[in-house]
């Protein structure tokens, strides 16, 4: 029991990455229509930037936590008005190849810097021990992931939901023409929202940093699982791709642990989860049907 | 997408001569090319020009993009390097067995992935071709995993064909025919359906058209087009990599259609034979970072000269001989 206990807490943790990065593309997308291709990337720079910070400037994680997705969130505004923007009048498919462009870009340009090997960073001091649940302990810092996602999710969720910047992009993103025709400004907020998403990946790649390895390519396969979760929660969705991506953060821990003899399964779970939503339901678990092309 | 209508007009409009004087130049660099580079790029040109190929026939002519098309170029490169090694069969055999496997695991992948459009059909195939990168790189027995597939046997009827010179020119009528099949399935009733599919499914479908099996066809004879490519870069590099299934090398092929034009068919032979030249060169002048070119060019090309190169040039070419 306590085991499994354990392994449900690390599925939870990986799922509060997947979530948090699902949250940002499921943001940019409802706004812009736009798949951000380089969420991964921008992931990635969120952890190098952190690590830089420590290591040339002696910035702590803390401090990090706050400017790395600032930071993140401003450069995703320029990128916004500098490529993306140029091309919101066409098809988004244009968006998408661009955004794929610029991930190779970042990476490369990582890479060029500082080489492909992983560098370790350390918890927070005040993060390492472990917290006793009773039955079982947790490494602390894995805690406050958890609980800082799960706070992330839902403050974007009352954001949205409950003011009045959260009614204009639900408005603009449901029915942009309409909400133009009643006044609203909907090109106003495509630039903030946009840094918003990116500056999210920013806060999953922070929280990254003291756990997993960083280094230039940690984003790049990782985006394409987020593809699958939000294929899975229904990209349209707030709350689809937020609770797709600790579902399937659940099934891989737990297939990590109970058919650890085929590790296979565990990594291919996501997409196989995938087909089977695309026979069933085309749209997502949680997606609306589209308008007929 | 949308800069192909005005493109394939252009294609009609130009003068037949001109169609056949492109033909005769493009057969005539074709035979040159090993003997003004180095014959193992002009090889990986051709296979990479089936490639793009493959891909602009669903992008350009279907309206879908595939970012999962290494899934096939990949699994067609494994399955031809293990019919040569294992069954010693010559390279054309080994090369034609490879695209038909490519094009069986296109089946249940297609099937899957026509149930949505646009921008959830690139998600879709890239995810699947994520999980038969995963699948190659868990079967170390078949595929080496990381070491991959080493040594594969190039040959035909007892011919030495280890010299990249004259495998350049035992390939050729292997590409030739790729690229000859896939302007006849865009020339054919079946093509001219595509186009109506890809311009406006509504209509297509109270036309009675079976879009999605439409959809799926193009799917397989694209994903094997793009096997043939793949099976014969097993062939010329003489070994299989984990990369040939790798989401960049599907992102390559998509860049290369791209940069020749979406739409256009012979743009994306054009397109191949540009990055492949480009990539060579930056690796011959010892330049890491290629991905920060290639990447940085593709921006550049989606930003502001969307109609690729051939596309442009149909372009011009339709403004010059005044018509509409």
């Amino acid at each position: 029991m306590s085991s499994f206990l354990q392994h449900t807490f690390d599925g939870l943790v990986s799922g509060a990455f997947l979530a948090l990065l699902a949250l940002g593309l499921a943001v940019i997308f409802g706004m812009l229509r736009v798949v951000n291709f380089a969420h991964g990337a921008f992931y990635m720079l969120g952890a190098v930037g952190t690590y830089l910070l420590l290591t040339e400037f002696g910035v702590p994680f803390w401090w990090a936590l706050l400017i790395v997705p600032v930071a993140l969130g401003v450069l995703g505004m320029g990128v916004e008005r500098a490529f993306v923007h140029r091309l919101a009048r066409l098809d988004p498919l244009y968006n998408f190849l661009l955004t794929f462009g610029l991930t190779l870009v970042l990476q490369d340009l990582v890479k060029l810097r500082y080489g492909t090997q992983s560098s370790p960073y350390a918890t927070p001091s005040a993060l390492a021990g472990t917290v006793d649940f009773g039955l079982f302990d947790f490494p602390a810092y894995r805690v406050f992931v958890l609980a800082f996602a799960v706070v992330a999710c839902v403050a974007v969720w009352w954001l949205l939901g409950h003011t009045r910047v959260g009614m204009v992009v639900r408005a603009a993103t449901e029915r942009p023409e309409l909400s133009r025709a009643l006044g609203i400004d909907v090109g106003r907020w495509v630039m903030p929202v946009f840094g918003f998403g990116i500056a999210l990946a920013g806060v999953a790649g922070v929280l990254a940093a003291p756990m997993r390895a960083v280094n230039p390519l940690m984003g790049a396969d990782l985006v394409i699982v987020v593809f699958a979760v939000v294929v899975i929660g229904g990209l349209g969705s707030i709350f689809g791709s937020v609770a797709a991506g600790f579902g399937i953060g659940l099934v891989q821990a737990w297939g990590e642990s109970y058919l650890d003899q085929w590790p296979i399964v565990a990594q291919t779970s996501v997409f196989v989860i995938m087909a089977a939503v695309l026979l069933w339901r085309p749209a997502g678990l949680f997606g609306r049907e589209e308008a007929p092309a | 997408m949308s800069v192909a209508p005005s493109v394939v007009r252009a294609a009609a409009a130009a003068p037949r001569r001109l169609r056949w004087a492109l033909l005769v130049a493009g057969l005539a660099i074709a035979v040159w090319l090993p003997n003004g580079l180095y014959p193992a790029v002009a090889v990986d040109m051709l296979c990479w020009a089936l490639f793009a190929v493959a891909v602009d026939l669903l992008l350009g002519y279907t309206g879908l993009l595939s970012f999962g098309h290494a899934a096939f170029w990949g699994t067609s490169a494994y399955a031809t390097g293990l019919v040569a090694i294992h069954l010693g069969a010559p390279f054309p055999v080994a090369v034609l067995s490879g695209a038909l496997v490519a094009a069986a695991l296109a089946v249940p992948i297609g099937y899957l992935a026509v149930r949505r459009t646009g921008i959830y059909f690139a998600m879709v195939t890239l995810a699947f071709a994520q999980m038969i990168y995963y699948i190659a790189n868990n079967r170390r027995g078949l595929t080496g995993g990381e070491n991959g597939l080493q040594s594969v046997p190039r040959e035909l009827f007892g011919l030495d064909l280890t010299d990249a010179y004259y495998f350049y020119y035992a390939a050729l009528p292997v590409v030739l025919l790729g690229l000859w099949a896939a302007w006849r399935i865009v020339n054919s009733p079946f093509g001219r359906v595509l186009v109506g599919i890809r311009d406006n499914p509504a209509r297509a479908r109270a036309l009675g058209y079976p879009v999605h099996h439409y959809k799926l066809l193009a799917f397989v004879l694209s994903a094997f087009i793009a096997g043939l490519g793949g099976g014969l870069f097993a062939m010329a590099h003489r070994f299989v990599t984990l990369d040939t299934l790798h989401w960049t090398t599907s992102g390559k092929a998509v860049v290369m259609v791209v940069l020749g034009g979406i739409g256009t068919l012979w743009g994306g032979v054009l397109g191949a034979g540009l990055l492949v030249r480009l990539e060579d060169w930056l690796s011959f002048s010892g330049f890491e970072a290629v991905g920060l070119v290639t990447g940085g060019l593709f921006v550049v090309v989606v930003l502001v000269f969307r109609r690729g190169l051939w596309g442009t040039a149909a372009d011009l070419l339709r403004r010059r001989f005044g018509r509409p």
